[in-house]
């Protein structure tokens, strides 16, 4: 699991608005049966999301979900994603990306089984994005 | 053949018979009714959520819940709500507790922790669901997290809730069924 991204920051009334872009590579497996894939016959879907988490002076904990996509049984769990911009705005509680040197991305799944369990897997591999100490005024987006 | 007053008796019997049946039936159907409400009572103890089983009204959450499924929630009050998670919450005032997922959240130092909801569905986040000048979820909202489910199984409720001649009919059927069955 590898991603890349670049990053600014603009403030919006008076909470700072991150701007990623990234690169997905993954392979969603069965974490039980090693190599097996992840869709076996009780799995319907998985809900793929990228998260960013960090700490800021205001929230000791803040999880902001960037990015999500669905895939169905029968679509590809190999993933190669290119140049994606973030689906949902980055908006923090505060002012607390700026200079925040850990913020950290982390892919998840949700695993939607036909009938059973729903359980939550984080992927192995995150990355960390820290960002600037200064504001960009206009960025075309 | 028997005599008139032999007769008389012999109906007597009968009806009294018949009487002691009934209160058995009675107490029967009670017992059952009873123990279907103590294994509720047992799962929302069990669970720490009060409404352990509900059944999804919409298709905000398609394609993984449809109209009609059942979910089962938990609520330890010492589990995280943490972004990505399927959360059953009220909104303040109203009763119908809606399910999505969370997709972002803010927790203090302290575990006070302000979240945001979305369907996965949708096109926008829930801040149009929840109250006037209400932008965050916090704890107290949340009746449930999803941890299991099944499909098609909570039709019927939502059949019995559309049609309530079908929820009367139901039930007439069942105490029927309950009362007069002898037990061999």
């Amino acid at each position: 699991l590898r991603k890349n991204v670049e990053d600014f920051t603009g403030p919006r009334e008076r909470s700072d608005l991150g701007f990623v872009t990234f690169d997905i590579t993954a392979d969603i497996l069965n974490g039980k049966n090693g190599l097996r894939t992840i869709f076996d016959w009780n799995v319907k879907q998985l809900f793929l999301y990228l998260s960013a988490e960090y700490s800021t002076k205001n929230n000791a904990l803040n999880q902001v979900v960037l990015w999500d996509k669905i895939l169905l049984r029968g679509d590809n769990p190999r993933l190669f994603l290119k140049d994606m911009k973030s689906k949902y705005f980055f908006f923090d509680d505060g002012n607390g990306l700026k200079g925040n040197r850990n913020v950290t991305l982390t892919l998840s799944w949700n695993v939607v089984p036909n009938a059973g369990i729903l359980p939550l897997v984080t992927g192995s591999g995150h990355v960390s994005v820290p960002f600037p100490d200064t504001y960009e005024t206009t960025k075309s987006y | 053949g028997p005599s008139p007053r032999a007769a008389m008796d012999l109906f007597g019997d009968l009806r009294r018979m018949n009487k002691r049946q009934l209160y058995y039936q009675v107490l029967n159907f009670a017992m059952i009714v009873s123990s279907a409400l103590m294994i509720w009572k047992g799962l929302i103890v069990i669970t720490g959520s009060e409404s352990p089983i509900v059944v999804v009204l919409s298709g905000s959450m398609e394609p993984a819940f449809h109209r009609g499924d059942l979910l089962f929630l938990t609520n330890f009050h010492d589990d995280p709500i943490r972004a990505g998670e399927i959360v059953v919450f009220k909104v303040e005032g109203r009763d119908i507790p809606i399910v999505h997922r969370v997709i972002k959240i803010h927790e203090k130092e302290n575990g006070n922790i302000k979240f945001l909801t979305k369907g996965d569905n949708n096109e926008v986040d829930d801040r149009g669901l929840y109250k006037e000048g209400q932008n965050w979820l916090e704890k107290k909202d949340v009746v449930g997290r999803a941890r299991g489910f099944l499909p098609y199984v909570g039709m019927v409720t939502i059949i019995m809730n559309d049609y309530p001649k079908f929820k009367y009919a139901l039930l007439a059927v069942m105490g029927a069924y309950v009362l007069l069955k002898r037990e061999s």
